[in-house]
């Protein structure tokens, strides 16, 4: 398949601590398209920014890649040196953080830190450098980009931050994007110019995006394929509409529930899921949301499930869709599926 | 179980910050944090004030409480003045006005265990002797969800929506009638937070508490509130039920502050047509008498860089503060 970008295959990242081995990510797969935006959704705990990271390969002792393969752009990135690495990163794939507060250096102009960008991968002059990252705060929507570039980050506010973080994430003009929750930290009307200027991006330059994020809101306006994370492991993948329309893992539809709707006029009661996210030192055996399932059947807490089919492009990782299984209003039967 | 009776009342309540950025006293400064803002709230009601980072509603708040000495304005609370009681005076009213804050893991003390954290309110107000007290931080555990063997453990040892229970215990603990609580869920997983809203709207109705919930998150304010108050850098943009603020938000930054929340449904969003706001918040310091939004506002005119908007009755029970809604 010419057209995929990024493959994972059972990657799986640890953290040897004193207290022992935090199992953050335990198997995930997937395949991403060129231009496609996926969005990968989970709360705190759940492995998802942990993931990106280690698609960076930017997990640093204690932490380890455990097993799994990394297949970027048709190169095995898996085992590759740190300096072929660093070659890579900002070049070829780059990534956003949480907080644009403290993820620039306060004590570097804009310019000096994304013409240093710019100036590591490619072999342009000062000037030249200069003017792409111009271009680049433009397009990201800085007014009068060639004043505001001599500034420093506290002279920014936070949406403006975030952008000239993007800008120069942009700057090399990636093939991959990684923004690990690039809203967050921000305000809702400023949380939506972020998100126009991601969707421009995706549009503009044809960059392939992985959004991390925990809001179901952000991921329904900007995403084509979801991951659902829990546990450090996918508990459910699809497009957009299966995820919100037909979702097929207890997981989603717990968390699709316990989210307020703003146009029900009624004081509807909110659904909550109940219980707590699972502590990855001694995570459940068997599935790890078996604990806190309304359908939890006896093999959920011994076995992990395996895979199944439920339409195309659109898997599950729940035992209520195995054939054997006591039918549940709104889960339908799926099939076994190879290991994507 | 709601009745008309007036629980709260605060009137042109303002609350300056001094900004000393100079040794004399010309380069003064104020941070209007709070700008003259005036509303009630009925014995029962949920309250909501949402706004954007800054914009003041956590201020009022801690004014509310006198955790902050109001710069103007009057606090009236069930009938009485408390905007410059003494320290003393105010005694029996910190029983009355509790508080829950937003971060769990900063607002308990982690060398105290949980029955000395809920019981100290009791201690302080001399509510009970030393086993009643323990009996009832048992029970009070119990009404928040946790167990009572939890009492003799310390904070450290719960999860980030256990330790927010714990401070709704705490708070519930000297039998207040009004609870502020400081945007109570932000800083918990999504998962969680339905469990805790939950638990504050079954509270509120065996207890008959009334709240003022603050946050910034809309769409969770609009399912816990009565009425919402709309801030934006220290004034009340608009007033009104919260049916109707989504419904027939009339001031132009609610119309964007709603239509900028991202919906977690991806075919209303296909649809639906999104007012991006241009540029950001202003500085709060020393402003000049306009529309606090007029820099960003659409439909923005001469006027709003000239007059500052009042809050004004449009329909009934709807406020609105703005130079073109009438």
């Amino acid at each position: 398949m010419s057209d995929t970008i990024l493959e994972v295959n059972g990657l799986q990242t640890s953290f040897y601590t004193h207290l022992g081995e935090v199992q953050a990510v335990r198997g995930l797969s997937f395949k991403m398209k060129k231009g496609d935006i996926l969005g990968i959704v989970g709360e705190s705990g759940s492995g998802k920014s942990v993931s990106a990271l280690s698609l960076m390969k930017l997990i640093d002792f204690p932490g380890r890649i455990k097993a799994g393969s990394i297949v970027f752009d048709k190169k095995d990135i898996t085992n590759y040196s740190n300096t072929k690495m660093s070659d890579m990163r900002g070049n070829d794939m780059a990534m956003i953080f949480q907080d644009p507060m403290t993820s620039l250096n306060p004590v570097f102009s804009i310019k000096s830190q994304m013409v240093e960008v710019i100036r590591r991968h490619r072999k342009v002059n000062r000037r030249d450098a200069l003017k792409v990252a111009v271009e680049m705060l433009h397009l990201v929507g800085i007014p009068e980009p060639e004043k505001r570039i001599h500034a420093y980050p506290h002279q920014f506010s936070g949406g403006m931050r975030q952008r000239v973080m993007i800008a120069t994430a942009l700057s090399c003009n990636p093939k991959l994007l990684i923004a690990d929750e690039p809203t967050t930290a921000l305000d809702v009307t400023i949380q939506a110019q972020i998100i126009d200027i991601m969707k421009h991006v995706s549009k503009e330059l044809h960059t392939s995006i992985i959004l991390i994020t925990h809001d179901l809101g952000v991921i329904a306006e900007l995403c084509s394929r979801i991951i659902v994370m829990y546990g450090g492991m996918a508990m459910e993948k699809g497009n957009i509409d299966d995820i919100f329309y037909r979702p097929s893992h207890p997981y989603t539809r717990g968390l699709l529930q316990s989210l307020p709707r703003m146009d029900s006029h009624a004081k509807d009661r909110l659904i909550p899921i109940k219980g707590s996210p699972p502590d990855l030192m001694k995570p459940p055996s068997g599935c790890p949301f078996s604990p806190r399932c309304p359908h939890a059947m006896n093999i959920c807490r011994e076995e992990a499930a395996p895979t199944f089919k439920v339409g195309e492009g659109h898997t599950s990782v729940c035992w209520l869709l195995h054939k054997d299984a006591p039918a549940v209003e709104g889960y339908a039967k799926g099939e076994v599926a190879d290991a994507e | 179980m709601q009745n008309d009776q007036v629980l709260l009342q605060v009137e042109n309540l303002k609350k300056y910050f001094r900004m000393d950025n100079s040794f004399s006293n010309k380069h003064r400064q104020d941070l209007t944090a709070v700008d003259d803002v005036s509303f009630v709230i009925k014995r029962g009601e949920t309250f909501g004030l949402v706004g954007e980072s800054g914009c003041g509603k956590s201020t009022i708040g801690r004014t509310i409480v006198r955790l902050y000495e109001p710069t103007g304005g009057r606090i009236i609370f069930d009938g009485d003045d408390i905007t410059t009681m003494s320290q003393k005076d105010l005694h029996p009213y910190r029983k009355r006005i509790q508080m829950i804050f937003q971060d769990p893991y900063a607002s308990l003390n982690t060398r105290m265990t949980v029955a000395e954290i809920i019981g100290e309110g009791m201690l302080t107000h001399k509510l009970s002797n030393n086993s009643e007290r323990l009996e009832r931080v048992h029970y009070l555990l119990n009404t928040v969800g946790l167990k009572k063997e939890h009492a003799n453990r310390y904070p450290h040892e719960f999860s980030g929506g256990q330790r927010q229970r714990i401070g709704i215990a705490r708070s519930l603990a000297v039998e207040p009638e009004l609870i502020i609580c400081d945007e109570p869920i932000s800083a918990l997983d999504v998962s969680i937070q339905a469990q805790v809203v939950n638990m504050l709207e079954d509270l509120q109705d065996k207890m008959g508490l009334t709240y003022l919930f603050i946050a910034h998150d809309l769409s969770m304010v609009k399912h816990i509130s009565d009425r919402i108050g709309v801030m934006y850098l220290g004034k009340l943009m608009e007033v009104c039920d919260s049916n109707e603020l989504y419904e027939n938000p009339l001031n132009p930054y609610t119309k964007a502050l709603l239509s900028s929340i991202p919906v977690p449904d991806p075919r209303a969003n296909r649809t639906s047509k999104r007012i991006v706001l241009q540029g950001d918040v202003k500085s709060p310091i020393n402003p000049p008498p306009s529309c606090r939004f007029n820099p960003r506002c659409p439909m923005c005119q001469q006027i709003c860089r000239e007059q500052t908007p009042e809050l004004l009755e449009v329909r009934p029970n709807h406020f609105v503060a703005c130079h073109f809604v009438k």
